[in-house]
């Protein structure tokens, strides 16, 4: 006997985890928007990301709301780094080396994690980590009902940096049209690197919003982002709301998926998704023409 | 055809390696390394040839690894058999995943997705089904004897993988010279002007796919035989599908002696790196991950390809005006 | 008279808002050279899409020996004869000349050596024998606008479309192109060619068909279209025509 209210449940729980999902795919998107790669780094960086909120809580004693932000600058001047002096000069605009230059990055960074970290899974235990708000008819988990919060807020953030400033439009200058934008003197290396610094700060967001209902092992971040990868896929590819209603859409087929058939059919379910839309229709709900 | 007696030659020098080489550890070693480069030789001819990047080759290594493990264990068909269902399981496969993949036209970052992401599928599905022994894996009953394709010696194990590895050496060799060879490397460079010139483009990828997918399951039914043991995560796992491109970019894509080159340096440089640091996991994956960003930026065309470069240079070298000469009076 | 070898009928195609063709008809005999001229934009290369099998019309019919080939498949169109070049060269940047013309000659020869041999006969036919081992990327522009020719020859075509062939080449490299395509038709192919350098569309050419604005506006022997005024107008703008005539230009 399914109650309604079970399902419910499961749909609300599905959305508010699909908000974090979404903000590892906006990171995704935005990169993939201006570059024109999908970025297969992203995992192990948000592996790391995890770990430094993990260690910033141990060591500093930080709770991870606060870590958040001294980890998105930091993980922005990382990305920043990676894109300006490893990805950028190792590809030489290639597609076909991007792909491989970023899955370089990611087996190196995820496994440094794993040599310095060994394999074991932690947790964090926060005060407030089981407290619930009853909302009526229900109880939600405070952790992910900030990250929901947050999560917008960032996103608001982010589209409001998009559209008001110089760097801002600099970005979407190059990503619609690269030849004019650099012809009008745009440095369009460093438009990258910010860009790839942009999506690697959202990883550093998420891991922060994560990591009290989480776990941290050098492999948790790959797990998250063939998610992402749905997300953006179904979303479109560059597409910022797309990343935010794909994630949402996929934090409630997950959430549902898993409530009917377990976790690793939902999971499946997931997947499944991800290759027919690649198969039928690759640019997504609000992306463009391929 | 000089590249065939080098086939030859190599085969010979590394057929001998057992009769000076007795030490288990080496010869472990060794199979392992040319099991690997077996699997990259798949990737090689999709990827290197055909310029297809796969992120997801574990689909076809462990589909060859489970139907050899299945066929045995679930339903007691001789050893011998269940390999050769194994590779034919691994080139259908391919079919499914390349004709869907090309028919709908998907290239470079969407190709290595899909790809990807049918290599977790069949992870997922064979860490739940109970066919493939669910998350407790298959034991392939131990039986010592030729006919069941499993031996008492590591000598008879490295020289059947040396006889696979030299039938792929051979299959890429042959495709380099054929037709199929050369409209397969011409959609690689442009597929739009190998169309124009009436290369079916579609179906020459997916021929290659077909052909990369059975080498490639074929290196998955021997980690069966060679180990008697198989899970989702060794058949389907992120692992094989890295080394099996790692090896050809770093031993030279597109070459008929790439992968094995490739494997070699990537696998001593494993080795070498965890008798640095002692059994520490994560080093040897972490080197790779490193060398295959270093590859990229420095010798994109991999180990073959800096002494190809290095051979032409000396050749230009020595007929040296002609060229540019001619070159400024035809303009 | 027999239908043309190629037969363009009432073909258009849309790109989203913009009807980049427009109801445009044309046609190609075997044995001769025709031109496709028209300013910038006028959609000639889109033309060639369609006829080449890399697009589809959204209407209209592109008839080949006599059979309605419209939609097929370029590699398809490749195998019935009719070959092209592309505006911008694409060469297999990293194989050598002698390999970039194999791919054409395999075409219609399966074994290698067979391939080779009409290979090397092609490159040199076209003035790139010195240069077979060349690696493609190394070229000059004129030189691959040879290779281009020659890989297209290889596949020893009964229509070949050639699209600004003579495009960045300087007055000298033009002269020693135009016999090489005289030459083609002398083996009784048709080639159908867009060219904006004028002096080879007049001697070169019998027959001209002016594209503007995805329209055919004119159609004639040469001087007939250098004469006319709405040609005039689509190159030089409204009211030029008349201007000219008033100056007794012509």
């Amino acid at each position: 006997m399914l109650s309604p209210l079970i399902l419910i449940t499961a749909v609300l729980n599905g959305l508010l985890a699909g908000a974090v999902y979404a903000l590892v795919a906006l990171g995704l998107t935005l990169i993939y928007g201006v570059l024109h790669i999908i970025n297969f780094a992203h995992g192990a960086l948000l592996s790391a990301a995890l770990f430094a909120a993990f260690l910033a809580w141990q060591k500093l004693g930080l709770d991870p709301y606060a870590a958040a932000f001294l980890l998105a600058p930091a993980f922005f001047v990382l990305g920043y780094a990676l894109q300006r002096f490893v990805i950028g000069p190792a590809s030489r605009g290639d597609d076909r080396n991007m792909l491989l230059v970023t899955l370089g990055l990611a087996v190196l960074i995820e496994n440094a994690l794993l040599y310095a970290f060994r394999a074991d899974t932690r947790t964090i235990e926060l005060p407030y980590g089981f407290r619930t708000i009853d909302i009526g008819f229900t109880f939600l988990a405070v952790p992910r009902v900030t990250s929901f919060v947050a999560v917008f807020v960032v996103a608001l953030a982010l589209w409001l940096f998009m559209a008001l400033t110089d760097t801002g439009k600099a970005i979407r200058a190059v990503a619609r049209e690269k030849l004019g934008a650099e012809l009008s003197g745009i440095d369009v290396s460093h438009v990258y690197a910010m860009t790839f610094g942009l999506g690697t700060a959202c990883v550093a967001i998420a891991a922060c919003l994560l990591i009290p209902t989480y776990y941290v092992n050098p492999s948790a971040g790959n797990a998250f982002v063939l998610i992402a990868f749905t997300i953006v896929v179904l979303g479109g590819m560059g597409s910022v709301p797309g990343a935010l209603i794909g994630g949402l859409l996929i934090g409630v087929v997950e959430s549902l998926g898993g409530f009917f058939f377990g976790e690793s059919l939902g999971q499946l379910g997931i997947f499944l998704i991800f290759i027919v839309v690649l198969l039928v229709r690759p640019r997504g709900l609000f992306g463009a023409s391929a | 055809m000089k590249d065939a007696w080098l086939i030859g030659a190599v085969v010979a020098v590394l057929a001998a390696v057992p009769l000076a080489v007795h030490s288990n550890v080496v010869l472990n070693f060794l199979v392992v390394t040319l099991m690997i480069a077996l699997a990259g030789q798949g990737w090689n001819i999709l990827g290197g040839y055909g310029g297809q990047y796969s992120f997801g080759h574990a689909a076809f290594f462990g589909t060859g690894a489970y139907v050899t493990a299945i066929l045995q264990v679930r339903y007691g068909i001789n050893a011998w058999l269940c390999f050769a269902a194994g590779i034919a399981a691994g080139a259908a496969t391919g079919a499914i995943v390349g004709f869907l993949a090309f028919r709908a036209g998907l290239r470079s970052s969407y190709f290595a997705l899909v790809t990807l992401a049918f290599a977790e599928v069949l992870r997922i599905v064979a860490s739940v089904a109970p066919i493939t022994g669910a998350g407790v894996g298959l034991l392939v009953p131990l039986d010592l004897r030729a006919q069941s394709f499993q031996f008492p010696s590591r000598a008879a194990f490295y020289l059947v993988i040396l006889a696979l590895v030299a039938i792929a050496l051979m299959i890429a060799q042959t495709l380099e010279r054929s037709r199929f060879g050369a409209w397969l490397i011409a959609v690689r460079e442009n597929e739009d002007a190998a169309m124009a010139l009436g290369v079916d483009a579609i179906a020459v990828k997916l021929g290659a796919m077909v052909i990369s997918a059975a080498i490639t399951a074929a290196a998955g039914g021997f980690y069966v035989q060679y180990f008697l043991f198989i899970d989702a995560p060794i058949a389907y796992g992120t692992w094989i599908s890295v080394e099996a491109l790692l090896t050809p970019i770093i031993g030279g894509v597109g070459t008929v002696f790439g992968p094995l080159v490739g494997a070699l340096v990537v696998k001593s440089l494993g080795e070498g790196a965890k008798l640095v640091t002692g059994d520490v996991p994560g080093l040897d994956l972490m080197t790779y991950g490193a060398v295959l960003v270093l590859v990229i930026a420095f010798a994109p065309r991999g180990i073959v390809g800096v002494f190809a470069d290095a051979r032409a240079g000396v050749v230009r070298r020595l007929k040296p005006s002609e060229n540019a000469v001619g070159e400024a009076a035809r303009g | 008279m027999a239908e043309p070898l190629l037969s363009v009928e009432n073909v258009s195609r849309r790109f989203g808002g913009l009807l980049a063709l427009d109801a445009a008809s044309l046609s190609a005999p075997a044995g001769r050279i025709t031109a496709l001229i028209g300013p910038n934009g006028a959609g000639k290369t889109t033309l060639f899409g369609v006829i080449s099998g890399f697009l589809k019309p959204n209407a209209g019919k592109v008839r080949y020996g006599g059979e309605d080939v419209t939609g097929e498949p370029p590699y398809h169109l490749a195998r019935r004869g009719i070959a092209r070049t592309f505006q911008i060269v694409q060469p297999f940047a990293g194989l050598s000349v002698r390999e970039n013309i194999l791919v054409g000659a395999h075409l219609r020869h399966r074994a290698r050596s067979s391939a080779l041999a009409v290979a090397d006969e092609v490159g040199r036919a076209v003035g790139l024998g010195d240069l077979l081992d060349r690696v493609a990327s190394t070229l000059t522009v004129a030189a691959r606008k040879r290779l281009e020719l020659a890989r297209a020859l290889a596949t020893e075509p009964k229509l070949l479309l050639l699209d600004e062939v003579l495009a960045g080449l300087n007055p000298s490299e033009i002269r020693d192109m135009l016999p090489v395509i005289r030459a083609l038709c002398a083996r009784g192919m048709a080639v159908l060619m867009i060219e904006h350098v004028m002096q080879a569309v007049m001697s070169l050419s019998e027959h001209v068909f002016v594209l503007a604005e995805g329209r055919i506006i004119a159609e004639g022997s040469p001087a007939q279209v250098a004469a006319d005024p709405a040609v005039v107008e689509a190159y030089l703008g409204h009211g030029a025509a008349a201007k000219l005539k008033a100056a007794h230009v012509y």
